[in-house]
């Protein structure tokens, strides 16, 4: 890629003077396009929010989902909290992302650091050993008898330990790793510093953007997991949240909620279906919302730079 | 035979490094490479009670040669499989490969840079969500339940159910897949457009080149080297469409028309524990894929390109 998409993303924000002004009809075109894309996310996003705070009576008006709210009714959320699968998912998913994190961020830094002096013993082959995975893969078969095989079966490390190390993201972080100034190293190695004091003292904190947009795809990566639980975790006590989602919602199968309100679904008391069913939408939604801006803030200057390098 | 002094050496002074690589090489080694190698079984009547653990289980399993593969090459369940996962590939590169290409164009035509990081930030984010999570959300709003069906059956039009509909499934993944990921695709064409030399179109317009023409002169071939490196990225992954996408969706649309590659592996072989014929079937997909990603890098650098593994 160019030395300049190397020295940060620069745009235009002014038109040049020899630049025409665009026809209103391409202009309008334009802004119709970008205005759906943005609707096509808002608005889906918008209706189900706001229908998991509706109450029944709306909900029984509107016949469904919801665009124009009424009133703001928490009780969805106070049912599914109260206790039973939900919560207990959610303790599952953040127990499997917290956890995963802290492993596959610890496993890609210091392997990305090892690998980031050519010229080092060994270098090459075990850059080839790590490179080739993106070569040749193993199918589902031998990957599941190999989990099930260790006995990880219905254990969370089975959604933690396969897919611990990610060789793109590890790419990432060594690119970076490498683009640091060799005199820096050079020069706390002359002071007698150890490889491990380089690396956290020199090379993590002049790339904390990155291990911070590489920890949280890993996070992301994590709470987003389906699959994995389909095929380690038969025990639905261990379900993670994406699991209870689609059993709850794609597949409708009522999820066991708090003692008190199973059994007494249909009293007016109890909130409606619908929104208890969005606000599980909601809940697995929330976590990426909330560390999305801060990946928006670093990721141009930290994945983009390393990711176009390659 | 002593080893070189060099070699001494230099172990002696990298050790540390060597130590740091060891806990991810170890993770690859156990869920990569041992699965990879565990494809073996595919020649094999994988029996997993000739023993307590799967390696004794390979140990004692009988060798049957390419039987696993006869029996998936005649499975017609497999080929339909494999029909339509390249189907869906080639429709996708038609109608999904060039979209983030457009919106990247659009997008660095945004002069405003607040409504320009505005709209980024609202077309990268279905990225971070999980497939379940898109399929739920184009069930609510396209399926039998969903808004658009209520607010046709207010309006006293026949409802239509977009998400089981088998003939408009393939229109119905894409569209999840454009939805999903459209906004993601567009950074790297975005990062390649800031790498265009802005005197280019300077000196273009200055020739008398129109707004079009600078985008076919200047533009696209600005964007070629990145267009080409993800056109053999994505061939080279023909066989695989993604996994989650389709096995969420299969019970809705029948398997008829959801059945890619990846979910018939799983639901004829992780299902019934048919362990043979389904490694047989994850090998196939695995050479197949070998052969074409280096097939593709191979044409492209026939044609002048750089390729994926070109040295830098």
């Amino acid at each position: 890629m160019s030395a300049e998409s190397e020295a940060g993303i620069t745009r235009k924000t002014s038109r040049a003077a020899w630049e025409e002004k665009p026809p209103l009809l391409l202009e309008l075109a334009k802004g119709t396009f970008l205005a759906l894309a943005v609707l096509a996310v808002l608005f889906p996003l918008w209706s189900i929010t706001v229908t998991s705070l509706a109450s029944r009576e709306t909900i029984n008006r509107v016949g469904g989902m919801i665009v124009l709210p009424r009133e703001l009714d928490p009780s969805a959320y106070v049912t599914m909290f109260s206790g039973g699968q939900v919560a207990r998912a959610v303790g599952v998913s953040l127990f499997v992302s917290v956890v995963g994190t802290a492993w596959s961020l610890s496993l890609t830094v210091l392997a990305a650091y090892g690998l980031s002096r050519p010229g080092s013993f060994a270098h090459r082959p075990l850059l080839f050993y790590f490179l080739l995975t993106f070569l040749i893969y193993p199918g589902l078969v031998p990957s599941y008898l190999v989990v099930t095989g260790l006995g990880l079966k219905d254990s969370l490390w089975a959604l933690i330990l396969p897919g611990g190390v990610s060789v793109f993201n590890l790419v990432v972080v060594r690119s970076f790793f490498m683009s640091i100034p060799s005199e820096l190293y050079d020069s706390a190695r002359i002071d007698g510093a150890s490889e491990w004091r380089i690396l956290f003292g020199i090379a993590l904190p002049l790339s904390s953007a990155v291990v911070a947009v590489v920890g949280l795809f890993y996070a992301v990566g994590y709470w987003n997991s389906y699959f994995n639980s389909v095929l380690y975790i038969d025990d639905n006590d261990k379900w993670p949240i994406q699991r209870v989602l689609q059993s709850y919602i794609l597949a409708g199968q009522a999820p066991k909620l708090s003692g008190a309100a199973t059994g007494v679904p249909n009293l007016t008391s109890y909130p409606p279906t619908l929104a208890i069913k969005m606000a599980v939408v909601v809940v697995t939604i929330f976590p990426a919302l909330l560390v999305y801006p801060f990946v928006q803030r670093n990721f141009s200057k930290g994945m983009l730079v390393g990711a176009v390098k390659g | 035979m002593k080893p070189p002094r060099y070699l001494v050496s230099q172990l002696r002074r990298d050790w540390p490094l060597l130590v740091m690589v060891v806990p991810a090489a170890l993770t690859l080694l156990v869920f990569h490479y041992v699965p990879t190698l565990g494809n073996v079984i595919a020649f094999q009547d994988y029996n997993p009670f000739e023993g307590d653990n799967p390696l004794e289980a390979f140990w004692n399993s009988e060798w049957v040669g390419f039987a696993n593969f006869e029996t998936l090459f005649e499975d017609s369940g497999f080929w339909d499989a494999v029909r339509n996962t390249l189907t869906i590939t080639a429709f996708q590169l038609v109608f999904f490969f060039p979209l983030p290409i457009v919106l990247a164009i659009l997008l660095s035509g945004v002069l405003s840079s607040k409504l320009r990081s505005f709209i980024q930030g609202v077309v990268y984010l279905p990225h971070f969500f999980s497939w379940v999570l898109v399929i739920t959300f184009f069930t609510q709003m396209l399926g039998g339940a969903g808004l658009l069906a209520q607010e046709l059956r207010r309006h006293g039009h026949e409802p239509w159910n977009l998400m089981s509909n088998p003939q408009a499934f393939i229109v119905l993944v894409t569209s999840e897949t454009v939805w999903k990921d459209v906004g993601w695709g567009s950074i790297v064409f975005l990062a390649a457009l800031s790498g265009i030399d802005p005197t280019l179109y300077e000196a273009a317009a200055a020739d008398g080149a129109g707004r079009f023409r600078r985008l076919w002169h200047v533009t696209l071939p600005g964007l070629r080297p990145v267009i080409i490196l993800l056109l053999i990225l994505r061939l080279g992954d023909a066989l695989s469409v993604g996994f989650e996408q389709y096995l969420l969706q299969r019970e809705a649309v029948g398997r008829q028309a959801a059945e890619v590659l990846d979910t018939f592996v799983y639901f004829q072989a992780i299902v019934p524990q048919e362990w043979g014929v389904g490694a047989a079937a994850g090998l196939f997909k695995a050479v197949v894929g070998l052969i074409l990603i280096v097939a593709a890098n191979r044409l492209a650098r026939v044609l002048g390109e750089q390729g994926v593994y070109a040295k830098s």
